[in-house]
């Protein structure tokens, strides 16, 4: 079992370096970034205590929702899910990403106390 | 050209429907102001007004950071915590922007019309909901619908200034920008819903229905098999942006991460990510692989689920706080059928009709709608409160019924065209078009007939001044309330302290500017049961509780003179009950009933309940009054008897002011006496002789 998973997990990164175009390849890279960093906090929060909850909250929150908004734009700007958003272009995308950073960071700039 | 043409015709056709539909309802809200004054009504809206008030001469951080000692004295009130400040910042804000532009108006005229103005803004709103759900000409109808639809009405009369005027307003415009998130699947969409959610949580207790209802959609649709990205776009920006925006709120705190009722959305949110992961995956390995991964994720879920029961049980984190809704009131009374037809009329019976619409032509949108549908359904049926909830919903999808039966029976035009041989068995004949058409016109006349008829007689009622009519329709205004209220607020010291039942506590401190012992907020019960105690109580232990709370007037609203059925005497009961919860040894509410069982205020009542103070208040100087020729002096027109205890002497009150109907009554606490009088006789003394030493008068003898 533990065997024809590993091999399936080695297919799968096969087929992913080969196929993904760089463009994804950085969103995703950037995706990876934002979750080591979710983790840290996490792994801290739970060694070090929750004193001042709201800040660890807002920085947490912030990792996700960093994380959710690079995969909305990962989907939106994958000329595979074109059929999905017919109205939406990758600069129309992008722009709604900075959008929801703004907003993100304006939130999580006040909460962090 | 023409279709062009065509756009700006019925564009503009649709902007003067709307305007007409705001300006329906703005006026229909306006009975009370015409008929008494532009005043704030009710018991509430009073505490809403004062915070606002207060927002606009000391700023917004004085605001946040308030901590009301001049309620619930001596523990004071941490405002800033304790309400939703969206409404006070709404109209704060309306009122600074209009007194930058010089117009001068005051912020209590802010305060009574921002329920009409915001009432406009939901007929928009639910214009755009429905024409995002159905087409233009139901969107039109929806708008004009909710404008005059007395359960909308109840709660946004002028002077009714209360969360739910502006609520239902962010809720519609809420909901609408899901729908739109939902049907483009954009980011900006998403996010425009994340800051209606954060207006809505700031506004009203009731953003926890959107936070249950939208992931229930979501999670109904992917039962239907109809997930797709579009929706895992607009859910986990919603949540997650959602999530972080309404803990900036200080009341809502981190409750949205504790607390049961929001653990569904995160539930879905969690089951959502596995799910479009899944997706992914799938997409991109074959069967064989995916169900070796498959296996490996479940298993893994299946352990992170386990453990995570494990560490909440431990801990205890996971506790079911059953908030309640709202403190028990008559609001909470389940629904009857009448209050369905009072409030909805004709759109309660054509509703389940475009629910059927909904459901037969379904899309992710009216799976939306057949949801919210439902459960509001449920939960008006629970609590007459909760009809508010229902009454959005109900117009929606009327006007769904209503547009498809006139698109049906009025929109052939263009089949004329067809060839005259078609027999007349092939549509419609064109008389039974007309007399349907003729009957749904004449039905959203009546509705709206009876739309204003109620709106006039049942909900423009101010409650602060009442009004009687006379056999030839002259009209009697009783304006107790304000008098002694003003009286109070120019008659007494300002660090005075009023004691009164909890129901005047917001009015006291919102006319009379007067610090209170308990209000409508009831968050403390035993200090009401405090109080409570010390009006059922016998006036010199009253008199010990009064000076330990440092009370110096007492207002009791008294009804035996004019026949007002909601005084005090009413709901002494509900006092001793109250008082009887936490002081059970010294109040018993048997002690107040006669030993038949009655309650009785005549001869034959208790004599625990003729001596206690309440029922001395109320009936002080009583005896000498005759209303009527025909009835003795003393007679009480609400209980219907002759009240029993006349001669009423007080030691430790007096009293301060009666208002013009006796409706309401002040006493004055007197302070300690300066010398008690002895409870023991005097010592009598009998003049002894007086007793010369010879010694002395001896040697003054010597000396001269």
């Amino acid at each position: 079992m533990s065997n024809s998973v590993i091999s399936v997990i080695s297919r799968f990164l096969e087929e992913y370096t080969t196929t993904t175009p760089n463009k994804l390849k950085v969103v995703d890279a950037y995706l990876l970034y934002i979750l080591l960093t979710g983790a840290l906090q996490f792994l801290y929060c739970l060694l070090v205590g929750t004193f001042p909850f709201n800040s660890f909250l807002s920085g947490f929150i912030s990792c996700v929702g960093a994380f959710i908004l690079g995969v909305c734009l990962r989907i939106q700007i994958n000329p595979q899910n074109k059929g999905d958003f017919l109205s939406i272009s990758p600069e129309r995308a992008f722009a709604d990403f900075l959008f929801a950073h703004t907003v993100l960071h304006l939130v999580v700039m006040n909460f962090i106390g | 050209c023409c279709g062009l043409g065509m756009w700006r015709m019925s564009s503009l056709l649709s902007f003067s429907i709307l305007f007409l539909a705001c300006l329906a309802g703005f006026s229909s809200r306006l009975f009370a102001v015409i008929r008494f004054e532009s005043i704030i009504h009710e018991f509430d809206p009073w505490f809403n007004y004062r915070s606002t008030h207060h927002l606009t001469t000391n700023g917004f951080y004085e605001f946040l950071n308030w901590f009301d000692e001049r309620a619930w004295y001596p523990l004071g009130r941490i405002v800033g915590g304790t309400v939703y400040p969206g409404l006070m910042v709404t109209a704060g804000l309306i009122h600074y922007m209009l007194n930058l532009l010089h117009i001068t108006v005051h912020i209590r005229d802010v305060c009574v019309f921002l329920a009409p103005v915001f009432s406009g803004l939901t007929a928009i709103s639910t214009f755009l909901l429905t024409r995002e759900l159905w087409n233009q000409g139901a969107g039109l109808l929806a708008a004009c619908f909710i404008a005059i639809v007395p359960g909308y009405i109840s709660r946004s009369v002028a002077g009714s200034f209360d969360n739910e005027g502006i609520a239902i307003f962010a809720l519609q415009f809420t909901y609408y920008l899901w729908v739109k998130s939902v049907k483009t699947g954009s980011v900006f969409w998403a996010i425009g819903c994340c800051l209606s959610y954060f207006y809505m949580v700031s506004a009203w207790g009731g953003y926890v229905f959107i936070i249950n209802l939208i992931p229930l959609h979501v999670f109904v649709l992917m039962l239907m098999q109809r997930y797709s990205r579009r929706v895992y776009i607009a859910y986990s920006t919603f949540y997650i942006v959602g999530l972080v925006l309404s803990m900036q709120i200080p009341f809502v705190g981190f409750q949205p991460i504790r607390t049961s009722e929001h653990m569904a959305a995160a539930g879905v949110f969690a089951l959502l990510q596995a799910y479009a992961f899944l997706q992914y995956l799938k997409d991109r390995l074959t069967r064989q692989e995916f169900q070796t991964l498959f296996l490996l994720g479940v298993s893994l879920a299946a352990g992170v689920v386990f453990l995570t029961v494990i560490y909440l049980t431990y801990t205890g984190l996971y506790a079911k706080i059953h908030i309640p809704i709202i403190a028990s009131v008559s609001e909470h009374q389940p629904t009857t059928w009448v209050s369905f037809f009072f409030d909805l009329h004709i759109l309660v019976c054509t509703f389940p009709a475009g629910l059927w619409f909904c459901i037969k032509n379904v899309n992710d949108e009216r799976v939306f709608v057949a949801l919210y549908a439902i459960s509001a359904v449920y939960f008006a049926g629970v609590m007459v409160r909760l009809m508010l909830t229902l009454t959005p919903v109900v117009c929606m999808l009327s006007a769904v019924a209503f547009s498809s039966v006139f698109e049906h029976y009025m929109g052939d035009d263009t089949k004329r065209e067809k060839p005259p041989q078609e027999k007349a068995e092939e549509g419609l004949g064109p008389n039974v078009k007309s007399i349907v058409t003729m009957l749904m016109l004449m039905l959203l006349m009546m509705f709206a007939v009876h739309c204003t008829w109620v709106t006039s007689n049942a909900y423009s009622s101010p409650s602060v001044v009442l009004a009687s009519y006379n056999h030839d329709g002259t009209r009697n205004i009783l304006d107790d309330f304000r008098e002694a209220y003003y009286w109070l607020r120019q008659n007494t010291d300002e660090h005075a302290r009023v004691m009164s039942w909890w129901d005047y506590g917001y009015q006291i401190a919102g006319m009379a500017n007067r610090t209170t012992l308990v209000d409508n907020n009831t968050w403390n019960n035993s200090h009401i049961a405090l109080v409570g105690k010390a009006m059922s109580s016998n006036e010199s232990a009253a008199y010990e509780i009064m000076r330990s709370l440092d009370v110096d007037y007492v207002l009791i609203i008294f009804g035996g003179v004019i026949g007002y059925s909601g005084d005090d005497i009413n709901k002494f009961l509900w006092m001793v009950r109250i008082a009887e919860g936490e002081h059970p040894k010294d109040i018993r509410e048997s002690d107040y009933f006669t030993p038949q069982g009655e309650f009785r205020v005549d001869k034959a009542g208790s004599p625990t309940l003729l001596n206690c103070l309440m029922y001395k208040m109320s009936y002080y100087r009583f005896g000498e009054m005759q209303l009527d020729f025909r009835t003795p002096p003393g007679f009480d027109r609400t209980r219907n008897a002759e009240i029993g205890n006349k001669d009423i002497k007080f030691k430790h009150l007096e009293e301060a002011f009666t208002s013009e109907h006796w409706l309401v009554r002040i006493y004055k606490v007197k302070s300690l006496d300066n010398r008690e009088p002895l409870d023991h006789k005097l010592r009598s003394v009998v003049p002894r002789q007086k007793y010369t030493s010879k010694k002395v008068t001896g040697l003054l003898y010597v000396c001269t």
